[in-house]
């Protein structure tokens, strides 16, 4: 197993390799720079900027500066909050970031499937339709929708909870943001679940257990539910990805000060180093969550082993 | 008399189906006795596994049971679900047809086999391990103590029905439902599980019902004999009186369907069509990318075979043999090695497009009738398909009328060449299989188990079939099968298979009448009693 993940985190380096490299020069490609403000700097204070941080050399030994950097663990300077590393403001804003993601995916997780089987063994039933109808909705509508509209039901009508702002990092903080990120999620896991528990539900071996006279309980906890969750956990990659790139939007409509907020900021002012820096940050988040659904498929399914 | 365990009173079963309720049991009285073997016998549809599936309660939840079954005085039909779990997997249990799939595939059959005694008999985690392992000793598993810890993908489908048994067995039941427990199984491991049941039975003393559609095994296994036919009982009796003295039409009828007769070889000098020689098929898998553990496998190791115009050569073997490999590397539609000629042709090296006027000569059916025919074809498109390429200058007019010929050739009411394949029958569907490959007018038909997912009545009619289009039209069958029966009543020489290797060959009266081998003996034995 440990050889399993060695080698899997090895051939997991090309990919950010790739993704390192193809950010880097779009990026590149993006008009402006990052020292092109409403009010031009003095030519000679540009001059020694751009010196400073490599930008009057070629882009191919910008690019192998960086790379060499990167290799170790140097993410560089931030070309705007100038007195900050971008590992510096990364490590700043990471645990806001991990702390929403965690809930929001905690939720997704726990809540679809709960909802999905719950849906599966009611089929057909009013409560099934009932919780699909409802789940196809949190499909279809973008957290970017769903997180002003939550935002102003609860925040600047209702005055339930606050518009944004992490304050203590309480419930009453993190509840909308939380929703805004998870609700899309929960809802395809839901189908997800619903779908392959249906299906499991059919199985010959569900018809055993049954005939031996196993409580429906145990039918469903013991038997059902764990082969259900095999094509679940395998939307567990996607899901944290996409709870990663959602934290992006959500951040910002919430006014969190997580990583997604300084991609955000990074981009817009052009500060390379930074978007860099959460970029590759947001790509070995998603190997390492891939390789977590690898084990976690191996520890499900006694069939799944990797050499 | 002795006493009655079971008491069937006016049984019905219905399901609901979007076009409309079937009546799947109608109003069947079946009694069973203390210790006494009853076997259901018929063919599919027949309702004779629904019924035992109503008394058990797990009928799907489209179908809902009516009427009385008495099981020891209490009343099983609507008995409520926590009353229902007392009573199954303690005092009735059940095996399935299906060995494959009807264990859990995620937990260790230990833990599967400890679930239900743990939770009838109140055992303590380690008294059911125990329990488990002295179980899976006396349903002869091998090395029981290290067995109880594997998976059941570990094991070969003979072993996890051997599993699914010491599970019936561990409570100590009353009676056990055996659902054609043996029908997904090879020959020999068939007869070594019936050999454990019938064990078992004599040193238990349980009673058992025992679904089967075969009658060579109820003849043998049970006590008496309940007859059934789209849902209703239409006769029983002993054993002996069912067997000599039939009474219902549709009772002699299955008793009659044995396929029978025997195919006379072709002249000594008959030239010889088709022949393989030093015929090699390995597969490999697993391995890829990211390396991992190559798997090799020898399936066809080094066969010669020679098939005379107008022979059958019967192919049998268990699964996993190689025979299927075989007659594929023969037409090569597999990579195989060895020099194959056809007629006067050397096509081990022809190439695809050099294959393709060689096809048409060169036809093959196949087991499954389901999985075989295209569901958006019409039958009369799939059967004419292959004109298509064959015959391309032919008009649609011309493939129409040729349809129709080949539809009345192999049994089929032209008028229904228009209707898709799930319209038809197993039996008819596999006609239309036969219909498409004889269309093209080939020379060798090879004729993959095509008889194997059928009723026995159906597969007479098939058999019959076969033999009259190759008398008609001088064809050449290469027969793989591991019905022997069927294969008997076919073919004019046998070759039997185990392990990739020809173990024997012969003509067929020999093979049957004076097998050398052990092995050939062992398959005989198994399938004649």
């Amino acid at each position: 197993m440990l050889r399993f993940v060695l080698r899997r985190l090895m051939s997991a380096l090309p990919t950010i390799f790739i993704v390192v490299t193809l950010s880097f020069f779009l990026m590149r490609v993006a008009p402006g720079g990052p020292f092109n403000l409403e009010r031009p700097l003095e030519p000679q204070v540009l001059e020694s900027l751009k010196r400073a941080f490599l930008l009057d050399r070629p882009l191919i030994v910008q690019y192998g500066h960086y790379l060499w950097n990167l290799l170790h663990g140097d993410l560089g300077p931030s070309f705007i909050y100038r007195d900050f590393t971008v590992a510096e403001l990364i490590a700043k804003s990471l645990p806001y970031s991990l702390t929403l993601g965690a809930w929001a995916l905690l939720v997704a997780v726990f809540g679809g499937i709960a909802i999905g089987s719950y849906a599966a063994l009611k089929q057909n039933s009013f409560v099934d339709y009932a919780v699909m109808s409802v789940a196809s909705f949190g499909i279809t509508v973008p957290n970017f929708v769903l997180a002003p509209i939550l935002s102003f039901v609860f925040a600047v009508v209702l005055r339930w909870l606050p518009a944004g702002g992490w304050g203590d990092g309480g419930p009453a903080n993190l509840l909308l943001p939380v929703i805004s990120l998870a609700l899309p999620q929960l809802a395809v896991f839901a189908r997800i679940t619903r779908g392959s528990m249906i299906e499991t539900l059919r199985a010959d071996h569900i018809r055993t257990a049954r005939a031996y006279g196993l409580p429906t309980r145990v039918v469903v906890i013991v038997h059902a539910m764990r082969a259900a969750l095999v094509p679940a956990v395998s939307y567990l990659g996607p899901v944290a990805a996409a709870v990663l790139t959602g934290s992006v939007v959500v951040e910002t409509v919430y006014a969190l000060p997580g990583v997604g907020r300084y991609f955000v900021l990074g981009a817009l002012n052009r500060d390379y180093t930074l978007v860099m820096g959460t970029v590759v940050l947001i790509s070995v988040f998603i190997v390492v969550f891939n390789l977590i659904v690898d084990i976690l498929y191996a520890v499900l399914d006694p069939r799944v082993r990797y050499e | 008399m002795a006493e009655t365990l079971l008491d069937i009173r006016g049984l019905n079963v219905r399901f609901s189906t979007p076009a409309g309720d079937v009546h799947a049991v109608k109003g069947i009285d079946l009694q069973v006795s203390k210790g006494e073997t009853l076997a259901i016998v018929g063919e599919s549809g027949s309702g004779k596994s629904q019924t035992m599936m109503a008394i058990m309660g797990l009928l799907a939840s489209n179908g809902r049971a009516e009427g009385s079954a008495k099981f020891q005085g209490e009343e099983m039909i609507g008995l409520p679900l926590g009353k229902l779990n007392k009573i199954r997997g303690a005092k009735i249990t059940m095996i399935f047809q299906e060995p494959m799939t009807s264990l859990d595939p995620l937990y260790k059959i230990g833990k599967q086999l400890a679930e239900p005694m743990m939770r009838h008999r109140g055992l303590s985690a380690k008294a059911a391990r125990e329990r488990a392992i002295e179980l899976l000793k006396l349903v002869k598993i091998p090395d029981p103590e290290r067995r109880v810890d594997s998976y059941p993908y570990e094991m070969s489908g003979g072993q996890r029905q051997r599993v699914m048994i010491a599970m019936a067995l561990a409570n100590d039941p009353e009676l056990l439902i055996a659902d054609e427990p043996t029908t997904a199984l090879d020959v020999t491991i068939q007869a070594q599980i019936l050999e454990l049941l019938a064990e078992l039975k004599q040193r238990i003393g349980l009673a058992i019902v025992f679904i089967s559609h075969d009658l060579g095994i109820v003849r043998r296994f049970s006590d008496r004999v309940a007859v059934m036919r789209t849902g209703e009982v239409v006769e029983t009796g002993t054993v002996a009186d069912i067997f000599a003295n039939p009474q219902h039409p549709y009772t002699q009828m299955l008793l009659a369907a044995e396929p029978t007769g025997r195919k006379e070889p072709p002249a000594d000098n008959a030239p010889v069509l088709l022949e393989g020689r030093d015929v090699d098929v390995r597969f490999t898998m697993g391995g890829g990318f990211m390396g991992g553990k190559k798997l090799d496998i020898h399936a066809v190791d080094h066969v010669d075979i020679r098939l005379k115009e107008g022979q059958t050569i019967g192919i049998v073997g268990e699964s996993g043999s190689g025979k299927s490999t075989l007659g594929r590397a023969l037409l090569r539609l597999n990579h195989g090695t060895g020099a194959i000629r056809f007629g006067t042709d050397d096509i081990s090296e022809a190439s695809r497009q050099e294959m393709r006027r060689h096809r048409r000569q060169m036809q093959l059916v196949f087991q499954d009738p389901f999985g075989s025919l295209s569901p958006r074809m019409t039958a009369g498109q799939i059967v004419t398909e292959g004109l298509l390429v064959h015959e391309p200058q032919l008009s649609k007019k011309d493939r129409d009328l040729r349809a129709i010929k080949a539809f009345m050739e192999v049994g089929l009411d032209p008028a229904t060449r228009n209707r898709y394949p799930h319209e038809f029958s197993g039996g008819q569907r596999q006609r239309i299989a036969i219909a498409r490959a004889i269309i093209l007018k080939p020379q060798v038909v090879v004729l993959d188990e095509p008889t194997s997912a059928l009723d026995r009545s159906v597969q007479k009619q098939i058999v019959e079939l076969l033999r009259d289009l190759q008398a008609k039209h001088g064809l050449s069958y290469l027969f793989i099968s591991h019905d022997l029966a069927v294969v008997r009543a076919l073919s004019d020489y046998i070759v039997v298979m185990k392990g990739g290797k020809i173990v024997e060959e012969g003509s067929t009266d020999q093979i049957f009448d004076a097998p050398r081998e052990s092995y050939t003996r062992e398959l005989m034995a198994a399938a004649f009693g």
